[in-house]
Parts: structure tokens; sequence; C-alpha cells
């Protein structure tokens, strides 16, 4: 008997090419065996699934036992921080989502990520210059982790001279995204539940001093529309615009599960675009060559990117709220669902010659992002961040090498991407 | 063997795309692409290329956007010879030419008709002539309207509350005017919605500080003795002092031209088989003559074979790819036209959409959200299956719904969602008014089985 | 000027292009979408990387092999 496919996902033995074992699953488009998830691998199929109102993210909705263990708490001072709207369903994720994106995005905040961009081409710069032997780089250390660590941090209003503290809780609470069949699924929710305590107590504290010396941070801004006392959000102006003012505020506790979904989502994600990005342009060196000449094809190379290389692999928490149907095969009610973006991504009733990196290509409508109401939250910010990374790395490193190929890897499948990115080049250019 | 005929006319052949709007521009750009080299006429009634009217009733009028400024962009370079500002006059079937307003005669090969729909005028001529009284359907319209807005009227006039009047009631609103809409349904989005839905923009409109009536006519216009409209008069015995009038009651189709031509057109459009060949009036399709757009009204699969015609951007475009595409194809590589209604609407900073055809709704159902909070997910319900759907504020689910249209799904749907609320739980009459009474224009209009219906019945002025 | 419009039957409100491009798209509420469909030359990257963004791939900006002088007056004319 083959060894189960899903295993075969999860084993970190195959976490460098993982899209060979997509290609299998593929095969199967409804994936189940025994008491696992429903894999769902094909473009369309998941494409229909993230857009459907009969599919939950809140794991309470799950019938076997993990479901309450996912969840987190329900009450403030039940000890634990009440789900963050990544695990959510309408309407109170879509509260959540609307008030986080206050001081954001638009309506309300629709300059705040473009005029992020000199910042980000300044904190790019800087990483770059700090570049010590250039025979020796590992550009996750030195580049694709802290570039997305400082956005983050400063956007936030989190002193990156904690970075240290908050990296332990990052890494633990991404790890706990991962399904690890070998791991006791209430030890992991236990370990997962305190270290998010651990961060909430950690950012209790900063919003705290925020509230008291409010700076022109989202912290700041997301705190003063938070906690007792305050109504419900002022209205926009001359009535519509904004349909906020009846989302009241955010609890303090709404508000530390929030903080600490952003802080942790900055930080783990757009890191592996960009490493991804990298190591995929060191193995087509033409292309690197064309983005070397002309900065502005990072901006379709970013989205080829989000689909050959998402740096999230995979869905792996939703769940169906009735029978539902999808090719033939019927998934029960409260059975769990992996969607396998990176396999839909890799599709070929989707894309031609999906295998093929190519930021020229005209049709790359990926699940990279996600799709439907849970999209991914910062996608603007990412694709800056990337762009900007990699047309400068691009634009500066002298005929820059892979030493490994492929390099080590983190032992994350959901979150995947290169733990070091070893690089040798002739040089840094000014 | 290939068709020599076919090649002959992609080589060097004449086509002629009667109207110079979105579908017409469409059509023209997909021609090229499936390979026509030959002679292409573009014949348009305004003195402007192809340009797009959604944002008329939005952006423009806000002031955010100029109406000379909508312009389409073009997917590629189409090489046409373009006739504008002089309209289409007539059509020789027999001899296979379309005459103009100018007295020119533009031979063709193959005919697409793309003419559209112009705005319903006030009935009364006279009054529609007052300084102030205003349609909106073309970029002159738009530019016209808008100035007089960003002139500060004391009050504006909307007389229909339709999708068209609602917004332009929402713009004025959003620059400070004071407005009125005078609806002769109970309810704004009547027609397109029902009852239960125009229910809700009903509220939003007086939420939002608009002096709705409905269930009234308007039933004169007055002007000052400088032959500024100055009042109007309603069916209740009231008047309404304004600076501004809209009449925003519907659509006319473009076919006058067409009469005694022998083509299957009326003011119900022209029909056209699946493939968009129009019919002439025995009924029997033409195999040179395509229609696309507003203009057309074509036989759906989805809602048994009925005659639809839609006022939808989506369709216009749709319609218009697949008719030039059978214009200058093999009759067996033809395509039929099968797009799923769909339109949107941005009102008092709501965003609504539909898919399917609601109005052939008998029952709604709020699958998800909840009314009162404008942020919803409703579908209609027809002989036991879902026909239609509407969301506020909630388009990441329509797709689901468009799906579930397309597999004709049971209604009531029998499954349980996210975000389902008590009000969700059952089902209540969609409440569309009885289609004997004429609303202000639904955009989708049903019209029978026959492409050669002669019972044409008498469609009253809408007001 | 860069001419540009967008199918906003497709369009699910994901902000992309008022994120990347905000004087030239503006969300007007959550979802709905308002934008200046002939926007400055200055624009014209900010632009590009709102149309490459867009989920649902449904801004259409001028073919970029298009001459700029492309535009045809009234009356009579020919292009190409």
């Amino acid at each position: 008997m083959t060894e189960d496919i899903l295993r075969r996902i999860l084993d970190p033995a195959g976490r460098a090419n993982p899209y060979p074992l997509y290609e299998e699953l593929r095969r199967t488009p409804v994936y189940h065996a025994g008491e696992g998830p429903y894999a769902i691998s094909r473009y369309h199929d998941i494409r229909a699934l993230l857009h459907d109102p009969r599919i939950s993210s809140d794991p309470r909705n799950r019938t076997d036992s993990v479901g309450d263990l996912l969840a987190g708490g329900e009450e403030e001072g039940s000890g634990t921080l009440p789900p963050a709207f990544l695990r959510l369903d309408p309407p109170e994720h879509d509260r959540l989502r609307r008030m986080t994106n206050r001081p954001f995005g638009p309506p309300h905040a629709p300059r705040r990520v473009d005029s992020m961009r000199p910042e980000l081409d300044a904190i790019v710069k800087e990483l770059i210059d700090g570049i010590g032997d250039p025979g020796s780089i590992d550009l996750v250390e030195q580049v694709s982790y802290p570039f997305p660590v400082t956005v983050i941090c400063r956007l936030l209003g989190v002193p990156q001279e904690d970075e240290s503290r908050f990296h332990v809780w990052a890494e633990t609470l991404a790890a706990n995204l991962d399904p690890d069949p070998d791991s006791d699924p209430v030890e992991r929710a236990e370990r997962a539940q305190s270290t998010r305590m651990e961060l909430g107590m950690y950012l209790a504290g900063l919003i705290e001093e925020r509230r008291k010396h409010p700076q022109d941070d989202m912290l700041s801004q997301l705190a003063a529309g938070s906690g007792s006392g305050s109504g419900p959000g002022a209205g926009s102006g001359f009535g519509f615009g904004s349909g906020s003012g009846e989302d009241g505020s955010l609890s303090t506790m709404e508000l530390l599960s929030t903080a600490a979904l952003l802080l942790i989502a900055g930080h783990e994600t757009t890191v592996n675009l960009i490493t991804n990005g990298m190591l995929t342009l060191l193995r087509h060196p033409d292309v690197l060559a064309d983005l070397r000449a002309d900065p502005g094809l990072a901006v379709p190379l970013v989205e080829e990117l989000l689909r050959y290389e998402p740096p999230v692999q995979l869905l792996p928490g939703r769940t169906t709220l009735a029978d539902i149907e999808v090719r033939g095969v019927t998934i029960p009610k409260g059975a769990n669902l992996w969607l396998v973006l990176a396999s839909g991504n890799r599709d070929p009733e989707r894309f031609a010659d999906p295998d093929r990196f190519d930021p020229y290509r005209k049709d790359v409508q990926h699940l990279g992002l996600g799709s439907g109401i849970h999209s991914c939250f910062g996608a603007p910010l990412a694709r800056l961040e990337a762009q900007t990374a990699l047309a400068e790395l691009a634009r500066r490193l002298e005929n820059p090498q892979l030493v490994d190929d492929p390099p080590p890897y983190r032992q994350n499948a959901v979150l995947r991407g290169p733990r070091h990115l070893r690089i040798r080049c002739d040089g840094v250019r000014k | 063997m290939a068709d020599s005929a076919l090649e002959q006319l992609k080589r060097d052949g004449r086509i002629v795309v009667v109207g110079a709007s979105l579908a017409g521009l469409r059509a023209a750009e997909t021609l090229r692409e499936k390979g026509f080299a030959g002679r292409l006429t573009m014949i348009g009634d305004e003195p402007y290329e192809p340009y797009d009217r959604p944002p008329l009733s939005k952006q423009v009028l806000l002031g955010h956007a100029d109406a000379a400024h909508t312009v389409l962009p073009r997917r590629r370079d189409i090489g046409a010879e373009w006739k504008l500002g002089v309209a289409a006059a007539g059509l020789d079937m027999a001899g296979r030419r379309v005459r103009l307003a100018d007295g020119e005669e533009v031979p063709y090969d193959r005919l697409l008709i793309a003419t559209g729909v112009r705005a319903r005028p006030w009935p009364n001529q006279a009054e529609a002539e007052l300084d102030g009284v205003f349609v909106l359907r073309t970029r002159d319209d738009g530019a016209g309207l808008a100035r007089r807005l960003a002139a500060g009227p004391r009050r504006v006039l909307v007389i229909g509350a339709g999708f068209t009047g609602s917004e332009i009631a929402s713009a004025c609103r959003e620059r400070g005017l004071d407005v009125t809409v005078a609806e002769r349904g109970d309810a704004p989005l009547v027609g397109a919605l029902g009852g239960v839905i125009g229910r809700v923009a009903a509220d939003l409109q007086r939420e939002n500080g608009v002096d709705l009536r409905t269930g009234v006519m308007v039933t004169g216009l007055e002007g000052d003795s400088a032959g500024r409209f100055r009042a109007a008069h309603l069916s209740d015995g009231s008047t309404v002092e304004a600076d501004v009038a809209v009449v925003s009651l519907g659509a006319v189709r473009n076919t006058d031209w067409l009469a005694g031509s022998g083509l299957g057109a009326g003011p119900r459009g022209i029909a056209c088989d699946a493939g968009c060949r129009a019919f002439d009036i025995r009924g029997i399709v033409t195999d040179d003559i395509f229609v696309a757009g507003d203009v057309a009204r074509s036989p759906h699969p989805l809602f048994g074979y009925q005659f639809l015609s839609l006022e939808h951007w989506g369709n216009a475009v749709s319609q218009a790819e697949t008719a030039a595409h059978n214009m200058v194809s093999e009759s067996t590589d033809r395509r039929p036209h099968m797009w799923v209604p769909a339109f949107w609407s941005t009102q008092f900073g709501i965003n609504v959409k539909s898919v399917g055809v609601p109005s052939l709704g008998t029952e709604i159902l709020v699958t998800q959200g909840s009314l009162a909070e404008r942020r919803f997910a409703a579908v209609y319900g027809y002989q036991g299956r879902v026909i239609g759907a509407v969301t506020f504020d909630n388009a990441r689910w329509l797709e689901f719904y468009e799906r579930q249209i397309e597999i004709t799904a049971p209604f009531p749907p029998p499954y349980d969602t996210v975000d389902r609320r008590p009000e969700g739980r059952h089902p209540v009459p969609a409440d569309f008014p009885d289609p004997s009474v004429p609303t202000h224009g639904p955009t989708i209009t049903l019209s029978g089985y026959s492409p050669a219906d002669r019972r044409m019945e008498f469609t009253p002025a809408g007001h | 000027m860069l001419r540009l419009v967008v199918d906003l039957n497709r369009c699910q409100g994901y902000a992309q292009c008022a994120f990347l491009a905000p004087d030239v798209f503006a969300m007007h509420g959550e979802e709905g979408l308002l934008y200046d469909p002939q926007a400055q030359a200055a624009q014209r990257e900010r632009v590009v990387q709102a149309a490459a963004a867009c989920p649902v791939q449904a801004i259409l900006i001028d073919g970029p092999d298009l001459a700029a002088g492309d535009a045809v007056g009234a009356g009579a004319a020919v292009d190409g």
C-alpha cells in the first residue's frame, strides 16, 4: 500500500519540491482516506469552495474533537484569546476585518500603503547595503526576513528591538497552522493557546502604552477605537461611504487577537514570498536578467510567483456546514477540508504549461492570496514588498549564484519556504 | 475543405457595425482578433468614439470624472472606417445596404446591429424642452447634468426610481443637494428586484435624506416665463419645486430605423437566435445580419428559451464577442450566447449586485446576512428552483449563487450557510409588481417565445 | 492620458487597485468601486500595478501597442 499522499505532503523530506505530490493528488480531485480531511486540489473546485457559503472557517463547526481546541476561547476572562478573523465566519469575521481595515486601507485609509513606498525602498536599500561578504549571503537572514518584519513592526508600532521575543512566538504559532498527524492535537492546541496568551500579554502592554501616548501606527489607531468607554465608531461625514458606524468598537480581547494575527501573518508569509522569488529567479537566470533590465517586470513577476510558488500552500482549516457534492463525491457536513492552493495553481485544467515559470503569462489569476472573504488581508503590502525587494536584488547583486539547490527548508508544509538561502555573488552594486 | 466563401469574407469582405458603443467596439475588436482582415465600418449616431456609460450616473455626477473622459480603452487597433455623428436611417436587406441619415449608402457582406437603447423621453415634448429637464443616457446628457448639479440647484427632482434614478439621487445627496424622487411603484428598484428588496432600497434612500415619494406619478412639469423648469405636479395633488428634473423612466430600443426593412425589429428589440443571428419578420433566421447588446432579444436556455432583452453592460460585451465570432465562423464553429444575466449598481455607499433573472422569482430567501443591516445575499425562487440572486455588500458570495442558477438548484436551498439569520429560515413572496403595470425600467425584459410575435402590446410611457 | 475601464460584474471589492493607485481608484463604501476612467499619464505605473494585482482581472487599460493618437474625431476618420 502506498503511503497516504497527504502524509507524504506533510513529510519534511518532500518539502523542497512538493509539486509532483500535488500532481499525484490531483488525480483524485477529492481525496479522502480514513479519518483524514477531504483534500481538494483542482483549481476550479478550490475557487468554488472559497466562495461557497456552505464552507466555514470556524473550527467550532467541525464534528471531530479538534474543532473546539483550535477555536480558542470564546469569552473574555476565559484565559485565552478569542479567535481572530482568520478563524471566524460572517458576521463576526466581516465586522472584525472591517474594523481592522479602518486604519489600514480604503475606504478610510486609502493612502496608507501607497505612502509606505519610499519607506519600503529605503529599508530594502539599507538591508542590501548591509550585506557584508558578497561571497556568502544568507538571503533569509539578511533580507527576506528582516524586511517584512521591519515593515510590520513599523506599521503596527511594535518595537523592533523586541524581535527576538516575538520571533519565537511567531514560529510556534506558524507551526501550529501545520497539520502534523504525529503530534497530539490536545498538546498542540494547548501550546498554541499559551503562546497566543504570552503574545497577547506582550501586545497588551504595548497597547496600554499607545493608549496613553498615541503614535501614527495601527496599534494606536486600533486601540483608539477599542476598549471600554468608546462608543460606536464615528460616522464618516455624510452618511454613506462607510457603513461601519454600527460595528461598535473592538473589545480589548478582540484587539489583542487581531494584533497577534497581523504580527504573525506579517512575519511568516512575505519572507517566503521573497525567498521563493529569489530562488526562482536564480533558477531562471534569463528572467533575472530581464528583471535587471526592466524593474517594472517585478509587477507581473510577483503575480506569477504567487501562482508558481505561493507562500501559503494550503488552507487546512475549512469545514462543511452541509453535505456538499464536489465532482460526484459527497463531503459530509462537519468534515475538515484542505484547500490545496499551490496545487490548484499548477492545475493544467486551468493554466497552460503550469509547471513553467513565466512572468509574461497573460492569464495568471492565481490562488496564491486566496479568494473570497478570507483573501489575504495584507495582500497589497505583500505585493509591494516582494516587488521592491526582488527588483532591487536583481539590480544590485552581481552575478548571483545559488550555493545549495535545493536549499534547506523550514518544516512547515502550509507556510512553505527555505530556512536559509545561501547566495554567492561577485559584488553588490551601489 | 474550407469554406472558400468564408475565407474570402475574412480576407476582403465588408463588415458594417451599426452602433459605435460598448457592444460595437468589442465586436469590432473580436472580429479583428478572429482574423477578419477586410473592410470594417463603424457607424454611430453620436459624434464620439465609443465611451463607457456606467460612470455617467456615478463618478461623473459626483464630479470625480469628466463626462468627456469616459472613452473606452481599446484591446487592439481595429483599423475601422468610422462614420460618427451620423445615424443609420434604413436597411435594404435584399441589397445588403445600410442607409445613413445623410443619404449615404454603405454596402455590407455581414452586418452587426448594436444600436442599443435611448432614454425614454418625457412624453410631453414642450415640458421636456424646459431648461433644467434632463434625461441621462449619453455623454452629453452626463456633462450637462453634472454641470447643473455643480451649480448647486435648490432641489433636484428625479422621476423614476429604477437603478439610474436611484444612482442619480445618491449622487445628489452625496453632493449635499436636496432631492425628491417620484416613483409610481411602491418602492425603488421594484421592477428589477421586487418589493422585499425595494423596501430596503426605500429605507436606504430615506435614511440618506432623499424625499422619496412612492405610488405617485408626475403629471406635469411647469416652467417659468423664461422657459426654466421650476416645479412638478404630482398625481397626489402635491407640487415639488425644483430647479432640475431628471427623467429616468427607462429606455426605448433604437429600432425605429429598421421599420419596414423586413427585419424582426420592434419596440421590444430585434429578435435573434442563440447565435445572435437576426430573425426577419416571418420568423426566419437571416444569415448575414447579427445583433448584440441592449437592442437584442434572444432566447436563453436557462430561462426556458424565453426571449430576454438585457440592458446589461456585461451582456453587451459577451454578446458582441459571440456575435463577432459567429460572423466569421463556419456554422459548425458557431457558439451560442449563454451569458447569465448580471448587473451592478452603487448607490448610497452600498454595492448592489445581481445574477440571473430575479424578476422571474415568486419567492425570496435571505440566505446570508440581514436586510436590516444592508449586508446580505438573497436568492429568488421560481417553480422550485433558484432563478436569481442579489447581494448588498456581499459580492464575493455571488458566484456561488450564479452556479446555483446554472445548475437549476432547488429552491428553497436545502442547505445551511454561514451568516444565516432567523429571517433566512423561510422564503417570503418576492413581491414583484404586476407585470402588466409598467415599472421604471426593469433591466431585464421577458418578451415571450416567438421571434416574430406581432401581438406587440402598447408600452405606455412609464411615468 | 491612459484610458481604462473596470468590469464591475467581475469586481468583488478586493480593493487592491484602491490600495495601489489611490489617485485613480477609490472605494465608495466597503465594496463599491469608483475610478477615473481617464488617468493621468503619471499614474501609468500605478495603474499597471493595480491591473496586475486585481484578483479577478477586471481592469482593462489601453493595449500597449496602441498608438497614443488612436483617437478618432467626429465625422469620418480612419484609424489603425
